[in-house]
């Protein structure tokens, strides 16, 4: 009985040891790779860090930029940036979802494809190709608009403009992910839901209304979450397009930090500006967790 | 009745023809792009514009191979398997454990994985990059790799699928006298092939695409990875057109192309994480 117990709790311990053997690959990479910088950002924002420098300044850099007026330019444009193109993605996705999602596989496949394609190309080769597309000279879509009597426009040259032209690209760039988990999760519907409610006569809008919506719930979620995430650290699309111009109409909140840490070399006063990022990026995403995660159970 | 009916078709075929017009409005930046690479500068800034290059040149292409293209390339691939290798490793063991094994801490471990997985992750390049310039890692393929590593999405998809594994199987190995390195590696990894699948080809992308670390960590141009270096194709004064068409076409193909080889394991890799059922 002894000799049991002793050899089942023996058991226990190996197993025990060598769980923590299996993870500590990832626990040392976490923690020295993530956790670590994550740490260091706050630490280095209280202090005046650059190439030759090292300075506690106390909360001088948090200070300063609420001051500054081009990070309060940067974080309008990352406001109106999310505000704006969450909403089409989001919108955009459910509607090419909802109209492929029935069809044959290889059609599904094709759209899901065609609409994935900006997101696994390069951001370099899109910007390459939608810099052509808005020059103001030969550009197709000026040639395009002129056809409509439209006097050629520079998109990304001119402030009230380029903003708008850079979110076109951003959207191209994320539907293709909400449109693949927006399909698989309507697969998940069962068609009788529906039959039934065409049965009893329910329109096609409360049939989305009331059916579809609801049973969306989680995934929409998931997918309002990462979206919104992931816009507001908008960066390739401007640094590759406009670098923050003209007259930093288009300049975010992360090309902000790109340019006062890698071009200024303010590291201090740029990990302030991506910690206050973080924090606008954590208390909406609590508050989109509260609102819409209300009736999601997990 | 016969009148909804009708409206519903008309709704139907509608949004059918606006999905086919959309994805036309998607495909042609990439026409554009494959079309461009074959014209000769003034073509390329012609107006109006030539649809389809009735002079095809391979100009642009002799030009963009004056480049280290090659050595970008492999600079990619490398960076990119590499990523993809390590991530595949070290999440297997880790998501294995925390789907199958009982032991102290296990929720912590894994609530602290999932909470960094809201982490802006571009928040953390600047600490990042002072920590890497600290090790004299600037500019060498470790500075991209090894981060890429250490982000726990790869654990989160395994442990989610590990979750749906057999545990009968296991505990047989075990009562066989199966080692646990062994039963990890003959038994559970086999079991995860089809999320291991889907984890590589999304890593290796993010891999290829994350223009942001590269852009920082990469200071030489032989060490640049490809889209770094079609990216300093611009010119200083004027903007070689087809050349960056061209540079641009080559950037996208590889991508493109495991996309559409691996798509089904690729769209189950997304879903897998994110949706129940």
């Amino acid at each position: 009985m002894l000799v049991t117990l002793l050899k089942s709790r023996r058991l226990v311990w190996r197993e025990w040891l060598v769980s923590y053997l299996f993870l500590l690959p990832a626990l040392s990479f976490f923690l020295l790779f993530v956790a670590y910088p994550m740490l260091k950002g706050i630490y280095i924002s209280f202090f005046d860090f650059t190439l030759n420098k090292f300075a506690f300044v106390g909360l001088d850099n948090y200070a300063a930029l609420f001051q500054d007026k081009y990070f309060k330019k940067s974080m309008m444009n990352t406001l109106l940036i999310v505000l704006i193109a969450v909403p089409l993605v989001i919108a955009f996705s459910l509607f090419v979802a909802n109209t492929i999602y029935r069809k044959s596989e290889l059609v599904r496949s094709f759209f899901r494809g065609v609409f994935y394609l900006p997101a696994v190309s390069s951001v370099v080769s899109i910007t390459v190709v939608w810099a052509s597309i808005y020059d103001p000279n030969f550009g197709i879509l000026n040639y395009l608009t002129s056809f409509f009597g439209a006097e050629p426009i520079a998109w990304l040259g001119q402030p009230d403009t380029a903003l708008y032209a850079i979110i076109a690209v951003l959207i191209t760039t994320s539907v293709g992910q909400p449109i693949i988990l927006y399909v698989a999760s309507l697969g998940n519907i069962p068609a009788s839901y529906i039959e039934a409610a065409q049965i009893d006569r329910a329109s096609s809008g409360q049939i989305f209304r009331k059916i579809i919506w609801p049973m969306l719930m989680p995934t929409n979620l998931y997918i309002i979450v990462i979206t919104t995430i992931n816009t507001f650290q908008t960066f390739a699309i401007v640094q590759l397009l406009t670098a923050g111009g003209p007259l930093y109409s288009t300049s975010t909140v992360m090309y902000g930090v790109y340019e006062k840490a890698f071009m200024l070399g303010s590291f201090g006063i740029a990990s302030a500006m991506g910690m206050i990022l973080a924090v606008v990026i954590g208390v909406i995403s609590i508050i989109q967790f509260k609102y819409l995660g209300s009736d999601v159970e997990y | 009745m016969q009148l909804r009916l009708k409206q519903l078709t008309i709704g139907k075929v509608f949004s059918n023809m606006l999905v086919v017009l959309l994805a036309l409005f998607f495909i042609f930046p990439f026409y554009w792009i494959v079309s461009g690479a074959f014209k000769v500068q003034n073509v390329a800034v012609a107006i109006p514009p030539e649809w389809f290059p009735k002079e095809p040149t391979l100009q642009n292409f002799i030009d963009l191979f004056k480049n280290p293209i090659w050595r970008w390339t492999f600079n990619s691939f490398f960076v990119a398997a590499a990523e993809m290798a390590g991530v595949c490793l070290v999440a297997s063991m880790a998501g294995y454990v925390l789907a199958k094994k009982s032991f102290p801490g296990r929720k912590l471990i894994f609530t602290l994985f999932v909470a960094a997985m809201a982490l802006p992750k571009q928040v953390i390049l600047v600490p990042l990059f002072t920590m890497i310039a600290d090790f004299g890692w600037i500019n060498s393929y470790k500075s991209l790799i090894l981060p890429a590593i250490a982000w726990p999405f790869g654990i989160f998809l395994i442990k989610q699928f590990a979750q749906t594994l057999p545990g009968e199987l296991l505990e047989a190995a075990k009562i066989d006298g199966c080692s646990e390195l062994r039963l990890y590696y003959s038994i559970v990894l086999p079991l995860l092939k089809p999320a291991l699948g889907a984890l590589a080809i999304f890593t290796f992308i993010n891999g290829w695409n994350d223009y942001f670390s590269q852009l920082i960590m990469i200071r030489s141009t032989p060490m640049m990875t490809l889209p770094l270096g079609v990216a300093t194709l611009k010119g200083e004064y004027t903007t070689p057109y087809g050349v960056l068409m061209a540079g641009a076409a080559f950037a996208s193909i590889p991508m493109i192309s495991i996309f559409l080889l691996f798509q089904k394991s690729f769209t189950q890799g997304i879903t897998m994480g994110a949706v129940k059922g």
